[in-house]
């Protein structure tokens, strides 16, 4: 895209209105023109403006709280546990993984739904879809199947697969975060299909592989080959 | 320990939640919190939704609070834009229900606090500036601001050619703009609660 062309689109973008691949591009070039970056700027207070033409309800005053306890659960958020992955379309990849966020967190909701612990289901599910919502979360692709890590900056990890077969009877998967060689186990599921979203149980820290095995049920150890892993 | 806040920039709140002060997080959300969901509400149309759009604003808000004082924009815009772009990936899923008014949602009842004639003022102000674009650029603004449609989608809708729709965002949002920048001054500090 050139200058003008891109010019064009300012507007649409602090409007959130560009289609996806308008946006990636138009971010690509965003980020090494500061000329645009200042018009966007302002579009974008402008745009803001417009969420002030709304009369609503307040909101419940229960999510006040909630935020600052999540908040205060996150603490400390000065020091970043990670270094940010310097990405070239940081920016695209955080809007699709926002994106990707709220639907999985819906889909995974209504997952929560089927299991025995509402309340473990619903602190999973909060973790999930934290990581997946984290802008700065690193996304490292996976080899072995379809899929990404997906690691908060807390090194909070979500593992997202597409098209895995259910686990056969009496099997479940199993996450592990391999560092230095040495496997800890990192969660258990035994859900596949179109996608699947699991958090896992433990931090990944800079260095680590994560492996997913098949098991006959959660062990200490790995018996089987990873069927697929990711590498930090 | 209570601290009064209150005197203090969006900016520089934003600031202290860069250093993980959650007071500093809680006055932001009592300045933005209701326009947020305001806004989340009347783009995706479920409350339950809208609650978990600001949450996760204003957790980002709470993560990243460094990067955005390196940047040096304006706190509101950055806060009310997580909240938008959130909305919007949600509601461009669910194509049926866009667009149509927000029934009931109307809260005018009530007694004003000064919060609230705040709001009002504010609100007064953007629709006095809507009101003077020509109909079509504020129909695209508010499609696709309100209603989370993207341009092609909006040119399929107003069976518009795509270049219709980019000039008269463009040109709509400019003006607004201007407008807004013009009456800008007697509002970017709110009242004082002292």
């Amino acid at each position: 895209m050139d200058h003008e062309t891109v010019r064009e689109l300012t507007a649409a973008y602090a409007l959130d209105a560009l289609d996806r691949d308008d946006e990636r591009e138009f971010e690509e070039h965003l980020a090494h023109c500061a000329d645009c970056r200042e018009e966007v700027a302002a579009f974008q207070d402008a745009a803001a403006l417009l969420a002030y033409d709304v009369e609503t309800p307040p909101p419940p005053p229960a999510l006040r709280e909630r935020i600052l306890q999540q908040a205060r659960s996150e603490r400390p958020n000065v020091v970043p546990l990670r270094r940010r992955w310097a990405l070239p379309a940081a920016a695209g990849l955080a809007a699709a993984a926002a994106c990707a966020a709220i639907g999985l967190g819906l889909w995974a909701a209504s997952l929560s739904d089927k299991l025995d612990s509402e309340r473990a289901a619903r602190g999973d599910r909060e973790r999930l879809v934290a990581v997946l919502a984290d802008l700065d979360a690193t996304r490292i692709p996976v080899s072995g199947a379809e899929g990404t890590l997906v690691i908060a900056r807390t090194g909070e990890a979500a593992l997202l697969v597409t098209g895995l077969e259910p686990a056969p009877r009496d099997m479940v998967y199993e996450a592990w975060v391999i560092e230095e060689g040495k496997p800890t186990p990192a969660g258990t599921f035994a859900s596949g299909g179109e996608r699947t979203a699991v958090v896992l149980t433990r931090p990944v820290p800079e260095g680590a592989v994560v492996a997913v095995t098949l098991e006959p049920g959660p062990v200490e150890q790995p018996t089987g080959e990873p069927l697929f892993s990711a590498t930090v | 320990m209570i601290r009064d806040l209150a005197h203090l920039s969006d900016e520089a709140l934003v600031a202290l939640v860069a250093r993980s002060d959650e007071t500093a997080l809680a006055e932001l959300y009592d300045r933005f919190g209701r326009v947020a969901y305001g806004l989340a509400l009347r783009i995706v149309r479920d409350p339950t939704l809208a609650e978990d759009v600001v949450q996760e604003a204003f957790l980002s808000v709470w993560r990243s609070a460094g990067r955005f004082v390196a940047e040096r924009g304006k706190a509101s815009t950055w806060l009310l834009t997580l909240v938008h772009r959130r909305a919007v990936d949600l509601v461009r899923r669910e194509e049926p229900r866009r667009g149509e008014p927000l029934e009931a949602a109307a809260a005018g009842a009530g007694k004003a606090t000064d919060d609230e004639v705040w709001l009002r003022l504010r609100r007064a102000q953007v629709q006095e500036a809507l009101q003077q674009l020509p109909d079509q650029q504020r129909e695209a603004l508010e499609l696709a601001y309100y209603g989370g449609f993207s341009q092609s989608e909006l040119a399929d809708r107003l069976g518009l050619p795509l270049g219709t729709i980019k000039s008269r965002m463009f040109t709509g949002l400019a003006r607004l703009r201007e407008l807004l920048t013009e009456t800008e001054d007697p509002w970017t500090t709110r009242p004082s609660e002292s």
